[in-house]
């Protein structure tokens, strides 16, 4: 796709996004809302798995995290400031996957993915088994965060409409961030470890501090999606450190395409789709997400971001082959 | 340049050995290697070549002995950090970014020499000295014209000469080069033998090759290993008149007919 066409496509998509509030279907509008968390939390996963090559088999931990200290930061009966719990959350979030990074990192391949999830349990259940978390049935926001900055307020979280900008904000914050990043020179060193670890270190290139920034800025920025998700739905419980909410977000950046930021944005409004359409059909619609899937990886294997470029090739004739 | 500086010992692995197990796969083996000069590592198939490189290049840590550096002792560093200290290799199987253009792939080779991983909202195609460093390495290893092109899907040949720009973009003074004739054609040989005679005035090279014309018209020393020790080592003229090299070659499949 050539760059006019592509930021085109952007751009429409952005405007069509920005417009469903005005539709005033409050149902869809947190619908939508819920997918944008997905898609940044998918984002911030294809940043490791897309990109760097690291399978984490755990990043609903640091999503989960940021929900929680948003949860335990804010006061029961009051609003927090916005300025000073979204930072801390993420902060939280990306200090705890520095931290487990440190360990996990010094692992490869499939110990990699099972060690990733083993933190990632460990966590769940600091949140679910101790006085921290308030147990399986997790901790409510009473009051969403105050956005007022010296007595000026510039949005009203409990207005879903701004909420939902201020999601939409947000992902486009995180996407212009991972894209600026990956044109970096350090963004070039993650993709270059992705390609060939072995040797970036023969060039001199110590990957494990790489690896580690890159397992980090992931950590925070599902931190990211993680509070959003505390503060659209006010509520948050163990399950979101779970490891099917690892897993979700892992077939997320599946289905979308690895190692394409729009992949998994697109990949975040496919798995919500299904599960609201096979949920309308059946209580078994993990068995029919299932099939789907397992079809996406066979006939796919590039995920929707693939697509473009397939209907490119059958215009062509399917005449370039590369 | 002096003759002093010519004849400088870069790289000196002194009595290095290496075990696996109850087996010993390199015992004892010595080296210098000296700016200016082109050093041949030469052994039938099994005689220790490859863990040798390994052991120079920090791929491997060796079990005994010590591995010096311009006199200082890097036996100890990773094979990252013996790169920025001035040791390049290119491996015996292709090492390659396939998917990444020609320029990109010694472009992150010379963006190694200066890592500032904190910035992370600069843009990588406009390191301008990156770029420049690059194009100057691809020109140098005969690659010219071939910056744009994928990597992954050019000739064994070309893709073994990329190795070569990629060592030189990091600015080795010494370079490992394990088998890079393997698998050409004797025109793309030829040009590589005299992108290596270039590149040995001012380096020092350790070669590890199978072909015995390429060893015999390059190499200013030649050490001949067998059984994980050195045979023999000396200038062309003594190891192409060694009875003993004659004899460990006998029967082997790559036998000299030199």
């Amino acid at each position: 796709m050539n760059t006019t066409v592509s930021m085109a496509f952007k751009l429409a998509v952005f405007a069509s996004l920005a417009a469903v509030p005005l539709l005033g279907e409050s149902f869809y509008t947190e619908l939508l809302a819920k997918t944008l968390v997905l898609a940044i939390f998918a984002m911030s996963l294809d940043l490791l798995v897309g990109f760097t090559g690291l399978v984490s088999f755990g990043h609903a931990a640091y999503f989960g995290v940021a929900a929680y200290a948003a949860a335990l930061l804010s006061p029961e009966y009051e609003a927090a400031n916005l300025w000073l719990v979204f930072p801390a959350a993420v902060g939280a979030a990306m200090l705890v996957a520095f931290v487990v990074g440190l360990f996990v990192l010094r692992t490869k391949g499939i110990y990699f993915i099972m060690v990733t999830l083993a933190f990632a349990q460990l966590a769940y259940f600091v949140f679910h088994d101790t006085a921290l978390g308030g147990g399986s049935d997790g901790i409510y926001v009473n009051v969403k965060p105050s956005a007022e900055l010296a007595g000026f307020q510039p949005f009203n979280l409990d207005n879903p409409e701004h909420l939902y900008y201020f999601v939409l904000a947000m992902l486009v914050l995180v996407y212009v961030f991972l894209a600026r990043i990956l044109q970096s020179p350090f963004g070039r060193v993650l993709v270059g470890i992705k390609s060939n670890e072995h040797r970036m270190q023969s060039l001199g290139y110590i990957t494990f501090r790489y690896k580690l920034a890159a397992f980090a800025l992931a950590g925070g920025l599902a931190g990211v999606a993680g509070f959003l998700y505390a503060v659209l739905f006010g509520f948050v419980t163990p399950e979101l450190l779970s490891w099917h909410h690892s897993g979700n977000v892992l077939l997320t950046v599946i289905l979308g395409g690895m190692g394409n930021l729009l992949g998994a944005v697109a990949g975040a409004f496919a798995f919500t789709a299904m599960q609201e359409v096979f949920g309308s059909w059946t209580k078994h619609w993990q068995l029919l997400m299932g099939c789907v899937i397992v079809a996406a990886v066979l006939f796919l294997p590039g995920g929707l971001s693939a697509i473009p470029g397939r209907i490119k090739r059958t215009l062509q004739g399917d005449s370039t082959h590369d | 340049m002096t003759d002093a500086s010519r004849n400088e010992a870069l790289l000196v692995a002194d009595k290095i050995t290496r075990r696996f197990g109850g087996l010993v796969a390199n015992q004892d083996v010595a080296l210098t290697l000296e700016r200016g000069k082109l050093h041949a590592l030469l052994g039938p198939n099994g005689a220790g070549k490859s863990t040798c490189i390994n052991m120079l290049s920090g791929d491997l840590p060796p079990s005994d002995g010590r591995i010096l550096y311009q006199g200082r002792d890097i036996t100890g560093l990773s094979a990252a950090e013996r790169s920025r200290v001035g040791i390049g290799r290119s491996y015996q199987r292709t090492n390659i970014f396939p998917k990444f253009t020609v320029l990109e792939n010694v472009r992150l080779a010379a963006q190694s020499r200066r890592q500032q991983p904190w910035r992370i909202f600069s843009q990588a195609m406009k390191l301008q000295w990156s770029i420049d460093k690059a194009m100057a390495c691809i020109a140098e290893a005969g690659l010219a014209g071939n910056e744009g092109r994928l990597a992954g899907v050019m000739s064994h040949g070309a893709q073994r000469q990329l190795e070569i720009a990629m060592v030189l973009a990091t600015d080795a003074q010494v370079l490992l080069l394990d088998e890079p004739l393997a698998g050409m054609g004797s025109e793309e040989s030829a040009k590589v033998v005299e992108v290596l005679k270039r590149l040995r005035e001012t380096r020092a090279i350790l070669l590890v090759e199978h072909d015995m014309d390429a060893v015999f018209a390059v190499a200013d020393t030649i050490t001949v290993m067998v059984n994980g020790q050195v045979l023999e080592s000396g200038p062309p003229a003594q190891i192409k008149a060694s009875v003993a090299v004659q004899e460990a070659y006998l029967g082997q499949e790559d036998s000299f007919h030199v």
